[in-house]
């Protein structure tokens, strides 16, 4: 059910997968197609987005994410600004929505957001009229991870319909969880959910997954296998007995990478924790994309931009 | 001064009646209910001509309301929130000891109730907090709370902290006569939850609050009741399987009452999602719930084994409402929404009949915390609530008289509404457009 492009993004904001169209997907897919040519070429920028402001307001701490958007920003040619939470009037107790108000009120065009709050983007995009680009809000979603991780299969697979994948860690707390779920059932993908039986929310399974608590069901013949970061800030609550049972039980190793097929993707939204839902033979291994999801990560990010800003005004970006 | 009802549908069920009575109101007090009394317009007295279909019910009692002062006034004082009680038809209102500083000694409780006679307007009921500060160490002074005024105790907004301080609760109330109300939830199973525990949480990637958190602190509690003989009366109830709970202790013959609050017998955790994802007019405590809950509430509501219908009035300031859902307090406004929503969702759509309301929102609260009302026996107290149960409502948040506006029913429209309020044989409310042929006194 790969469907034909659309022409353009019927939301003004890019607030989570669950708001797209699988048109709108593989519009931005294969956008990001041509984003990816930019990046290729000595001279790393178009002038597509000059003239325009764009403010990444990170609220969380972020270095590939955010990095990702800058670098993406650039080559569009956009004004860029990082606004450093730790230099900010938040800790003077600003609130979030007047903390956007002063920066709604420098007109920018898009504010891209990361919050730890789920839902931070739908409460900026009711207040401001800068298009909101969802950065990872709480245990939401976050989108571009998605995107990115989709554009990434499909250069590999050249499909996403009826690809197995199998999704592994702290499937509770994970908004990386979350949107490549909605992005790869719209696009008609087998998905299985693995993880252990305290981190795996209740109705998972209505959004259209398998949820399986064994690991050698959940990678048995998958095309694509995705380790899911267990956050060591998050587990005081004791959800596992520990890191060294965790990795025993759900970490991917070699042995189990053995159970998927051959030529299975690894993937990772990073950053990875090596020895615990990872072995680090496997994230170096020769079937791990986990550098090529970060590199293909500005392409999508640039695609996501330019759409939102309406395409291009005068210039073509091939 | 005598005041003459003349031709209203009388409904109440405390004394058998629901027909066309003239009520005759002497000095604050019934004086007579019955056909054709003679007009007695000595003594300067007043003939008010009732139109059809207006009905006369003893007056709404709302047990579970937050007035905020002392402490919280910018989100509402005793005089904002009794204006908003008889704009809702509620002649009185309990209300919870969890202000700045927590009701738990006299001088607090006099507090309100002197506040309460300054506004004048609805009959104001403080609840003393269970435990000193409601820290959930040691029993406040409940009977200087009781001698000072107050109808019951309980540390709303969390449960009594443990099992031990609940059954002496349980058994030292028991000397008073007044109920220990429980607001049941098992703080570790709670933990940071924000909604209720199930797929729309998931989806939204919201922190759960399962039903069992409060099934569970109900449990205990109505155990500990059967153990001491106390009356535990279950607040805000909201999970279909606390409802179990309750039923069982009743078939037992234990002292447990409960209420449920409107919202939970007509919205559920679809809110979170839609129309406005994340709005925080639809986060409370307990949270929405599934479809399976409120199709059991109304089924408590239906059967019995619900007691009462209490708001849990809690507003909350404009700015502290307008921020991410997790950081937004729990609570809505619902003195002024109540009536219509039951009005419309409960008597219309045919789940229980009038007489069954004004026994959930006048009748049991009066019992449970052992006040006068709920009854319009010759010799009662003159709080009259007036129905107009065909009057279309559109409730407007602007409009609320309450200080605070936090409500997930703005433009929501019931067919039901308050003609006018009645405290003591004076007209303290008339709702606009219900047809009462007279103005506030």
């Amino acid at each position: 059910m790969e469907a034909v492009a659309a022409t353009a993004l019927s939301h003004r904001n890019l607030l989570g997968i669950a708001d797209l169209t699988p048109e709108e997907i593989v519009l931005i897919l294969d956008t990001a197609e041509a984003m990816k040519e930019v990046g290729r070429r000595a001279i790393k920028k178009v002038p597509t987005l000059r003239g325009r402001t764009v403010v990444n307001l990170f609220f969380e701490p972020s270095t590939r994410t955010r990095t990702s958007f800058e670098i993406a920003e650039k080559r569009l040619s956009a004004d860029t600004l990082n606004v450093a939470i730790a230099t900010s009037s938040v800790v003077k107790g600003e609130t979030l929505v007047d903390t956007a108000l002063n920066i709604e009120a420098m007109a920018p065009s898009m504010i891209v957001l990361r919050h730890a709050a789920s839902g931070a983007c739908h409460l900026l995009s009711r207040i401001c009229k800068a298009a909101i680009i969802n950065a990872g809000d709480g245990m939401h979603e976050h989108p571009t991870q998605a995107l990115l991780d989709a554009f990434t299969i499909r250069e590999h697979k050249q499909r996403i319909a009826g690809l197995k994948v199998a999704i592994i860690g702290d499937l509770l707390h994970s908004r990386v969880l979350r949107s490549n779920v909605i992005l790869l059932r719209k696009l008609g993908a087998e998905v299985w959910v693995c993880g252990p039986a305290t981190l795996i929310p209740p109705g998972l399974e209505r959004m259209g997954v398998r949820v399986t608590t064994r690991i050698d069901e959940a990678v048995d013949g998958a095309d694509v296998v995705m380790l899911l970061r267990i956050q060591l800030e998050r587990m005081q609550g004791g959800f596992f007995p520990s890191l060294r049972e965790y990795f025993r039980t759900f970490g991917m190793t070699e042995e189990r990478v053995r159970l998927a097929r051959p030529d299975v993707m690894i993937m990772h939204p990073g950053p990875i924790n090596r020895g615990v839902e990872i072995a680090s033979e496997v994230a170096d291994g020769p079937y791990s994309v986990i550098l090529e999801q970060v590199a293909n990560g500005v392409a999508v990010r640039m695609a996501v931009l330019y759409l939102l800003a309406g395409g291009a005004d005068d210039e073509a970006v091939a | 001064m005598k005041r003459l009802l003349r031709g209203g549908r009388v409904v109440d069920p405390a004394n058998g009646i629901d027909g066309q009575f003239d009520v005759l109101i002497e000095r604050g007090r019934i004086a007579e209910i019955g056909r054709d009394l003679p007009v007695t317009l000595a003594e300067g007295g007043e003939v008010v001509e009732i139109p059809a279909g207006l009905v006369l019910c003893p007056g709404f009692i709302d047990m579970h309301v937050h007035l905020r002062e002392p402490g919280q006034e910018h989100k509402e004082t005793v005089a904002t929130g009794v204006l908003s009680a008889v704009t809702g038809g509620f002649t009185a209102v309990a209300c919870m000891p969890n202000t700045k500083p927590v009701n738990d000694n006299a001088g607090v409780t006099q507090l309100i109730l002197q506040k309460a006679r300054e506004a004048n307007l609805a009959r104001v009921y403080p609840i003393g907090a269970v435990s000193r500060g409601q820290k959930g160490e040691e029993l406040a002074d409940i009977a200087e709370l009781r001698e000072a005024g107050c109808v019951a105790v309980t540390d709303d907004g969390l449960p009594i902290s443990t099992a031990i301080l609940a059954r002496r609760a349980l058994e030292y109330t028991s000397m008073f006569a007044m109920p220990v109300i429980e607001h049941c939830e098992d703080q570790t199973l709670k933990g940071e939850g924000v909604a209720h525990e199930g797929p729309v949480a998931a989806s939204l990637g919201l922190k759960g609050i399962p039903g069992v958190a409060e099934a569970i602190t109900a449990g205990r509690d109505i155990l500990l009741a059967e153990m001491t003989g106390g009356h535990v009366h279950i607040a805000h109830m909201s999970a279909w399987t606390t409802l179990e709970a309750v039923r069982q202790g009743k078939s037992r013959g234990v002292k447990v009452t409960a209420e449920v609050c409107p919202h939970h017998f007509t919205l559920t955790d679809d809110m979170l999602a839609a129309p406005v994802p994340y709005d925080t007019n639809t986060k409370m405590n307990p949270p929405l719930r599934e479809a399976r809950d409120r199709d059991s509430m109304l089924s408590g509501i239906a059967d019995g084994s619900v007691d009462v219908i209490a708001t849990d009035h809690a507003p909350h300031h404009y700015d502290e409402k307008n921020v991410e859902f997790d950081r937004a307090p729990f609570g809505i406004v619902g003195l002024e929404t109540a009536v219509p929503i039951c009005l419309d969702r409960l008597v219309r759509s045919g789940v229980i009949r009038l007489p069954r309301l004004v026994e959930l929102m006048s009748v049991n609260p009066a019992r449970i915390l052992n006040l006068h009302g709920g009854s319009l026996a010759t010799g009662a107290v003159a709080d009259i609530t007036v129905l107009a149960p065909e009057l279309p409502v559109t409730i407007d948040r602007a409009a609320l008289k309450s200080k605070s506006k936090n409500t997930p029913y703005h433009g929501w429209t019931f067919t039901g509404g308050v003609a006018a309020t009645i405290v003591g044989g004076r007209i303290v409310h008339v709702g606009a457009d219900s047809g009462w042929p007279t103005g506030r006194d």
